[in-house]
Parts: structure tokens; sequence; C-alpha cells
């Protein structure tokens, strides 16, 4: 039952939380709100069995706690009246949380939870806010959880969400789903938040493990969501392409003792061929619309990795013609570093090298991936002394324990 | 409707000198976005400052006032000028900032007013 009950959390706290915050106009009092449900639905669930639609059962019971709570507190009401600052519309379902179908209540919900998301990345808010604002509202994740999974303490951390909290109720930021001439910088921001909370469960920044699996979990979950909510956005597509087809890979990512294997060493019988096939699904339909943008972009690179049963069979021409087109969208010198990697594949170290050269240096110089590849293929090219340099910078920027302790060795073997 | 400050942020030494082609540019264009304001209803009210040089700093204490001579804040920026604007919300505001830091051509801060 406990576990039922954290899987009903998981899954609809978020969706519960973005339309109470609607219904109260208050991000606080909807966390409360939808909390104290939840400790009702815990008394209450082991006796009388799960409702036919837990979701909604929450957010009335939420919402009718809330409002019975601030009919009492007539004070804390008149307060509240005041800063209705995120109430913006105000269509409420009316529902019967027994009710087992509420398809215009779902519909409602996805608007709300788009809402949410755009009210994360608000643009005012700092990066690091966002993803936090992302995985605390919309994920339901604790503050305790988000701390651990980014290795910062959890007073810093609820800090840090408090003020961001505050900073959008002061500042009477709206709840609502942004204009079309602001929507294209908003969604981009929600794609970049959610893949940023991948990319660290993928290659966490510091701490003992080289992946935390729960935050891959958690953006995947928020990827799929947002695919629901904006079926016709290619971009969104794109990315949880690009998230479920990098994830396929990870059985194989890292030897049973925790040590990192390389893309050309890893077994490819290890990757998880039904995210590979969702994976290539999503590619081929959202790069069918011929929107192509810089997710859909690298989701294809993916693909073309995964369509390929060794390093040596890797339609190389196809990656670097694909590394051609992304640069085109977003000429920055991470998109050349890669394509100068797919080139040492194709053409050998020295073409490699060649292709890195034509990147200003001064512009990665604190990118550990930069320093940690010029490493590889100066190694591979002969070039000793200079692989050695190269090395001492990557390992002096490196904080992941894993991945330092894979490049010292890497360093070793020269 | 909620109001907000919109704050240019100036280095303190700035010369106010309006007989130059640059300061007469800069005035035309925030002259229009200040009508542009107007004309939208946003405008609260507005006014461009004598450099930080010209602050006194007050303090009263047990009923004693005192005065010292200087701006409070000892940074190097210092508020140039400002707006009070009054729109819907954080957005409306942050578009209008937008306008503003073009118009004065440097960065602008908003801060929400209380209440």
């Amino acid at each position: 039952m406990t576990i039922a009950l954290d899987e009903v959390f998981r899954r609809e706290a978020g969706r519960c939380t973005a339309t109470l915050i609607r219904v109260l106009g208050d991000i606080d009092l909807a966390e409360d709100a939808v909390a104290e449900a939840f400790a009702i639905a815990a008394e209450k669930w082991p006796r009388t069995g799960i409702p036919p639609n837990p979701g909604g059962w929450i957010t009335t019971t939420a919402r009718n706690r809330a409002i019975d709570r601030l009919r009492r507190e007539s004070t804390r009401s008149e307060r509240q009246r005041e800063s209705h600052r995120l109430h913006i519309d105000t269509i409420e379902p009316d529902h019967d949380p027994e009710l087992e179908s509420l398809d215009d209540f779902v519909d409602v919900v996805a608007d709300d939870q788009l809402r949410l998301m755009f009210l994360c990345v608000h643009p005012a808010l700092g990066a690091d806010a966002q993803v936090a604002l992302i995985l605390r509202l919309l994920g339901g994740l604790e503050t305790g959880e988000i701390a651990k999974a980014f290795v910062i303490p959890e007073a810093t951390m609820a800090q840090r969400i408090v003020r961001a909290k505050r900073k959008l109720h002061d500042n009477h930021a709206s709840y609502r789903i942004p204009r079309s001439a602001e929507l294209p910088d908003r969604i981009d921001a929600v794609l970049v938040a959610i893949y940023l909370i991948y990319t660290e469960g993928h290659t966490a920044t510091s701490g003992q493990a080289l992946t935390r699996t729960d935050l891959s979990t958690e953006a995947i979950r928020l990827g799929r969501t947002l695919v629901l909510l904006m079926p016709d956005e290619p971009e969104a597509i794109g990315l949880l392409a690009l998230m479920l087809l990098t994830e396929s890979r990870r059985p194989s990512r890292t030897a049973d003792d925790g040590t990192i294997v390389r893309l050309a060493d890893q077994d490819r019988r290890q990757w998880d061929r039904a995210l590979i096939t969702e994976g290539h699904d999503l590619v081929v339909g959202c790069l069918r619309r011929n929107r192509p943008g810089p997710f859909q972009i690298q989701a294809a690179i993916a693909a073309v990795h995964a369509d390929a049963s060794s390093t040596e069979s890797t339609e190389w021409l196809q990656i670097i013609a694909l590394y051609n087109q992304l640069y085109v969208i977003r000429p920055n010198p991470v998109v050349a570093l890669n394509r100068s990697v797919a080139i040492a594949e194709l053409r050998g170290p020295i073409e490699g090298l060649a292709a890195l050269t034509q990147i200003d240096p001064a512009t990665l110089d604190d990118y550990q991936p930069y320093h940690a590849t010029r490493a590889d293929l100066l190694a591979r090219a002969g070039r000793i002394d200079e692989a050695e340099a190269a090395y001492d910078r990557a390992i002096a920027l490196t904080t992941n324990v894993v991945e330092r302790d894979f490049l010292v060795r890497q360093q070793a073997t020269l | 409707m909620p109001q907000y400050l919109i704050s240019v942020c100036h280095d303190g030494n700035y010369e106010v000198d309006f007989s130059t082609p640059e300061a007469q540019r800069l005035g035309t264009q925030v002259g229009a976005f200040n009508d542009d304001l107007q004309k939208a209803g946003a405008w609260v009210f507005a006014a461009g400052l004598h450099p930080a040089s010209s602050a006194t700093v007050v303090r009263s204490s047990g009923g004693v006032v005192s005065m010292t001579d200087g701006p409070y804040a000892e940074t190097k920026e210092q508020m140039g000028g400002f707006w009070m604007i009054e729109v819907a919300d954080l957005d409306a505001a942050l578009e209008w900032a937008g306008k503003a830091a073009a118009a004065c051509e440097g960065p602008v801060e908003v801060r929400p007013a209380q209440g």
C-alpha cells in the first residue's frame, strides 16, 4: 500500500500542484494543500482502496481543504485575496472526486501543467532555481532529495527554492501560458531545463557515482509529459528521443566495478533495445515534420550511434553531416568539438586535431571534455608530451570521482 | 495593479552635459519611451537624477538628525534615474524594462513595489 501511494504521489503530485496553484493563486498554499490531501489519502485509501481517478481525488480534496481553511482563517483569507497574484483565469473544473471519467478536467489539468512549466522557467529566475523548482513542483521531489541529487546541503537547496518562489510571488508573476510571440523562447527554456536535469543524471557534476538514475528518470518522465502537453512541438519530441536513446546505453557505460567504459569499448548487446526502438520512432516522426531543431538533430545523431553494431561500422559520415547541420543552427564551440571527434573516427586523429584547431581554445579553456578529447586525440597521434599536459588540464577540471579515475588511468597508459 | 521600479544602472561619475549630441539623442529616445508609457497608461512617475556625488545622507538617531556628504552606497554603480510603472504583471514590467534599456542604452533593474 505504501508503495502504491508512493507511485501515485510521484505520478500525480505535479499535476495536482499545478491545478491547485491556479485555484488558490499561491504556490505555498497549493503545496501545503496537496501534502495535506496525500496525508488524508494515506490514512483513508488502505481502507477504501485507491479511487478510480486518484489525481482528481487528491486535487478535489486538496482544494476543498484549502478553501475550508481559508474560510476559517478569515484574516489570512483577506490577505490571500489580496495576494491572488498568480490567479489569472478562473476556469475551475467542478467535479466529483469519485467520478471515473473526467475528460474535461484532464484538459484543464494539462493546461495547468504547462502553466507551471513556464512559470518554473521564468527568465527572471536563474538556471539553478529553474531546475530546482521544476523538480520540486512538477516532479514532486522533496527538497532533501533534490539537494542530494545536486550534492549540495539541504539548507542551501531549501533557501534556493524559497527564494525563487518568493521572487515569483513578490514580482506578481502571472500563472499563464506565454503569448505566441514569447512562446519559442519559453519553450526553449523548458527544454533546456529538462535536458539539464537529464545530463546531470547522466554524468553527475560531482560525487562518487558516475550517474544519478533518479534525475535521469525524472527528466524522461518530464519529457514524456511535455510531449503529451505539446504534441505539435517537434523539439519536445526530439528532446524525449535524445534522452531515451542516450539512456539506452546506460547499462554498458560503466563496468561492474563502476569504472567508465568508452563508447568504442561498450558491449552493445547490453543496450536497451526497447528504449532504442521508441527513441528511433520518435526521431523519424519528428524529422518528418521538417522543422528541424537542435534537440531533433542531436537525437538523430544518437539514433545513428544506436543503429551501429560497433564503432567501426558507425555511419560517421552521416554523423558529421548532422553535426554540420547542427552547427548552422547552433554555431557554438561545443558542437564543433563533438564534430571533430566524429571526424577523428572517420579520418583519424590527425584530421580530428586539425578540426579541433579551428576552435578558439579560449572559448573552451574551462570545458573539461575539450581537454579530455584533445588529450585522447594527441595520444592517438603519438604526441605524448602534449597529451600528458592536456590530461593534466582535463583532470584538474573534473569533479566527478569516476570520471577523474578514468582520465588518470588513460594518462597512465601514455 | 502592481507597481514596479525600473532603475537605470549608472557609473557613479557620469557627467550631465545635455549639450552634447550624444546626450540629446539619448534624451530624445527616453522622451519617446516616456510618451509610450503614458499612452499605455503604465506611467506613474519618473525622473533622471543628478550624479550620486550630489547626494546627502541623513540619519535620525534618538531624535538627533545628522547629515553626511555623499551617497549611502559605496559602490561605483549608482541609480542614474528611474521610472515607477503600473502594469498587469511581471512579464509586462519586463517588456517595458527592455524598452527602457534600449532607450537609455544601458542596463536597467526591475523591482516590484510592496503592497
